[in-house]
């Protein structure tokens, strides 16, 4: 049976509808000038936009004085850590290149393979470059911001590393494709302990768009586990199990981040029992941060454990599967598969969620970028508006690639086509 | 089950039955979950008698000691009250909100799907800068950025009679009480009825002769005429105040405080990106045919987009949209970073003036709760009214 089905041809992709080219008046025509209120609209909107783009450049490159960035430009990417340990942040950067170039490699390597077998349609030319644009752009007003050439080359040689492992991972053979994901986590935890690990540094050196970075990854990754069983859970067939997992998850999404970051440093203290030291600030907000998206996460994967057929569970049950090893080998790994994209959307919700520790005071992004303003060489000239745009920029681009990375994502595993 | 029952079946063992699996499970887990509930309960208790720290709710009693700016709140009164003007605040900019993100996400919605390239690109940089900026940012930009960078009340910008914009706030015309209003509210109850029964009359002749019923129109003016005629024949109970400018504040009108202008502008374009992204997700997910059928009924642009897409967009959007308004709500306790006095400013003040933190935040907790559920059971009371008969 199985060697009839692999010797198929597989099905040609359905084309397309032509597209259809006009030329450049006709096209004017029929998208700006359509009907009078079509035109009104065009030449309004238009002198809107014009004055618009021009406020924003003026803004940008001629009132804008960007001084203040550029003297301030270390404290923003990593707040107060310590600058004699700065080499520990670069090599935990080289560390991340190597392991996600590696895991990008092994996907592509799996993506040329769909494309060879004809499951795929090939990518059109030029989606690479277009796909790192927004990275690049970021690095690249960093690293004019800082005019440092030590600065360029040491991102140089990231971005040679990356390169290099991309290389490699395309070289991953089949059979230890499904150990990539590990590598890929065991990268960003060497990383965490090169920056942490041995020489003395305190939770609440964490700062800056270091922090931000920190806070949002650490906490979807705690939280992935945490929510997963919540959404096991909540789709228990025993009810004291479900009632107690709903409960949680609808009392956490009725609250504002804010209320358990309140909670997170003004109550946690009282959770402990006497004589335990006090967790720093950073770890007291992870925990409530934890502790919010895992509700999130839990439903984004129920709704991924409701779109598995229930026939795959009666037919894991028919063959004898226990349980756990129904759930653990059926059901999950098809749940968890189709909720990838919606895991992105948490984690960049997360990630501008990470902003609001900006109102218990920790360090990061934000609050360093309103802080600068107060500096005695800077106080009073209205900077904070350069600050915030500059923030805006930093959070926009990452925000914005990543969602850009989700949709494709989503397109690729052929999810919202059912 | 151990009662011996005649039966020739081997009964399995304790172990391997599943009803009494059942039971084990669920008893070690309420066990386990109970028993880290006490834990902490006894933790809190015993830190809070440790540290001389009152465990009940008494201290909402106690007065505030604090006073909250654009409200009539004296230090004076207690910690309850002081709580109740948060609800207040809370809801007053989060309705608000809810409006004017609403107005600004279809109307932005719309245009992403417009046959006008301008237009439509206009949109879609609207959402994609303001989905992937965090809220706070926002609220801080308006804020810091414009809102408190406006002139000083001597060099206000000013629209004679009109508006006052300076950096105290936005200050518009509003209406000021001098004379009884009992009877006009009267004949504005009667207005509501007539306006009712209108709406009724024209419903039930529109389904007898298939006329066009123009419900609103109808129901609406009979209103309008009704509120007027009250308004003159009870002496103008109401008069528009315009504001004044003076040396340091303004006299008359409505005034924005800065704060809430800031946190209201913040919050709704942010909710409108999102509101926005779902409304032209709607609109696409309405059937082609749909649209093809409108076309080849004849229907204008307008007609089509009104009738026929919109109605049935907005039936799919209700969910999602619900939750926006859920989130604009809990956003805004963003409040608490520009000394917007909602509920999250409130408890954080109160904190600070010695009230309990562990009753405080459960408490700011519990109401919030409540404002979800409230807000939850509105938004599914109407999708239960708009959702298709007959279907699910």
């Amino acid at each position: 049976m199985a060697t009839q089905i692999d010797a198929l041809e597989p099905l040609p992709l359905p084309e397309g509808p032509p597209e259809r080219r006009l030329p450049p008046r006709q096209w004017i025509r029929e998208n700006l000038f359509g009907s009078i209120f079509d035109s009104v609209l065009t030449v309004v909107f238009g002198a809107f936009l014009a004055w618009a783009a021009y406020r924003i450049g003026k803004f940008v490159f001629v009132d804008a004085d960007w001084e203040i960035i550029r003297r301030n430009l270390t404290t923003l990417m990593v707040g107060s850590f310590p600058r004699t340990e700065l080499w520990r942040v670069w090599a935990a950067l080289f560390v991340l290149a190597a392991s996600l170039g590696f895991g990008a490699g092994a996907v592509g390597a799996q993506r040329r393979r769909e494309v060879a077998e004809g499951r795929a349609e090939p990518a059109p030319k030029g989606v690479a470059a277009r796909r790192l644009a927004p990275v690049v752009i970021l690095v690249s007003v960093l690293l004019w911001f800082s005019g440092s050439l030590e600065n360029l080359l040491l991102v140089l040689a990231i971005a040679a590393v990356g390169a290099v492992s991309n290389v490699v991972g395309r070289r991953t053979p089949r059979r230890l494709e499904r150990y990539v994901p590990l590598l890929v986590l065991a990268g960003i935890l060497i990383a965490f302990l090169i920056i942490v690990a041995f020489g003395g540094i305190k939770w609440n050196d964490w700062g800056g768009f270091m922090l931000t970075i920190f806070l949002a990854v650490g906490g979807i990754l705690l939280s992935f586990p945490v929510g997963v069983l919540l959404a096991l859970g909540r789709r228990s067939s025993l009810p004291a199990v479900r009632i107690v997992c709903t409960a949680y998850i609808e009392l956490i999404r009725g609250v504002p981040l804010v209320a358990l970051l309140f909670m997170g440093v003004f109550m946690l203290g009282f959770f402990l029992p006497e004589g335990v030291a006090r967790p720093d600030t950073v770890v007291r907000v992870l925990v409530a941060l934890v502790m919010f998206t895992s509700a999130y996460v839990a439903e984004i994967v129920r709704g991924g454990l409701q779109s598995v057929p229930a026939a795959q569970v009666e037919a894991a049950q028919a063959l004898g599967l226990s349980p756990y090893r129904t759930t653990r080998q059926i059901v999950l790994p098809q749940a968890l598969r189709s909720v990838i994209p919606g895991l992105v959307g948490q984690f960049i919700s997360l990630y501008k969620d990470t902003s609001l520790v900006f109102i218990v005071g920790l360090a990061d992004l934000l609050t360093i970028s309103e802080n600068i303003t107060k500096q005695p060489d800077f106080l009073a000239q209205g900077l904070i508006v350069e600050t915030l745009v500059f923030a805006s920029f930093i959070y926009w681009t990452g925000s914005y690639w990543m969602s850009r990375e989700s949709q494709r994502l989503e397109r690729r595993l052929g999810l919202g086509e059912r | 089950m151990t009662a011996a029952a005649p039966t020739t079946a081997r009964k399995p063992p304790l172990w391997r039955n599943v009803r009494v699996l059942r039971f084990v499970l669920q008893a070690v887990f309420l066990l386990a979950v109970g028993g880290l509930l006490l834990y902490l309960v006894d933790n809190v208790v015993g830190n809070l008698e440790r540290l001389g720290i009152p465990t009940g709710f008494g201290y909402l009693d106690q007065p505030a000691g604090f006073a909250i700016p654009d409200s009539d709140f004296s230090s004076a009164q207690s910690l309850g009250d002081a709580l109740l003007v948060g609800v207040q605040n809370t809801l007053k900019v989060s309705l608000l909100g809810i409006v004017l993100a609403t107005l600004l996400g279809v109307a932005i919605g719309v245009a992403r799907l417009s046959t006008n390239w301008l237009v439509r690109r206009a949109a879609a940089l609207y959402v994609e800068t303001f989905r992937n900026i965090p809220v706070l940012v926002i609220i801080l930009f308006w804020y810091l950025g414009v809102v408190l960078r406006l002139p000083p009340i001597g060099d206000a910008f000013e629209i004679s009679g009109v508006t006052v914009i300076s950096n105290r706030g936005l200050v518009v015309p509003w209406f000021d009480q001098v004379g009884g209003a009992l009877l006009f509210a009267l004949i504005a109850l009667f207005g509501l009825g007539a306006a009712a029964a209108v709406w009724a009359w024209r419903g039930r002749r529109f389904d007898r002769t298939g006329q066009p019923h123009r419900r609103l129109l109808w129901a609406g003016g009979t209103l309008l005429v009704l509120l007027a005629i009250g308004f003159f024949a009870t002496g103008s109970p109401w008069a528009v105040e315009t504001p004044e400018r003076g040396e340091r504040s303004t006299t008359g009108g409505f005034r924005l405080s800065p704060e809430y202008a800031a946190l209201l502008i913040g919050l709704a374009l942010y909710t409108a990106s999102h509101i926005a992204e779902i409304v032209r997700g709607s609109i696409l997910a309405v059937a082609r045919g749909q649209t093809e059928a409108a076309n080849a009924l004849g229907l204008s642009g307008f007609q089509r987009l009104r009738l026929v897409v919109l109605p049935q967009a907005f039936r799919i959007s209700v969910p999602p949209i619900a939750n926006q308004y859920l989130n604009l709500m809990k956003n805004s306790s963003l409040g608490i970073a520009i000394s917007y006095y909602e509920l999250t400013k409130i408890t954080r003040v109160s904190i600070a003036q010695q009230a309990p933190a562990v009753q405080a935040i459960l408490l700011l907790m519990a109401i919030y709760l409540l404002i979800s559920l409230a807000i939850a059971l509105v938004t599914n009371l109407v999708n239960r009214r708009l959702s298709l008969k007959g279907r699910r």
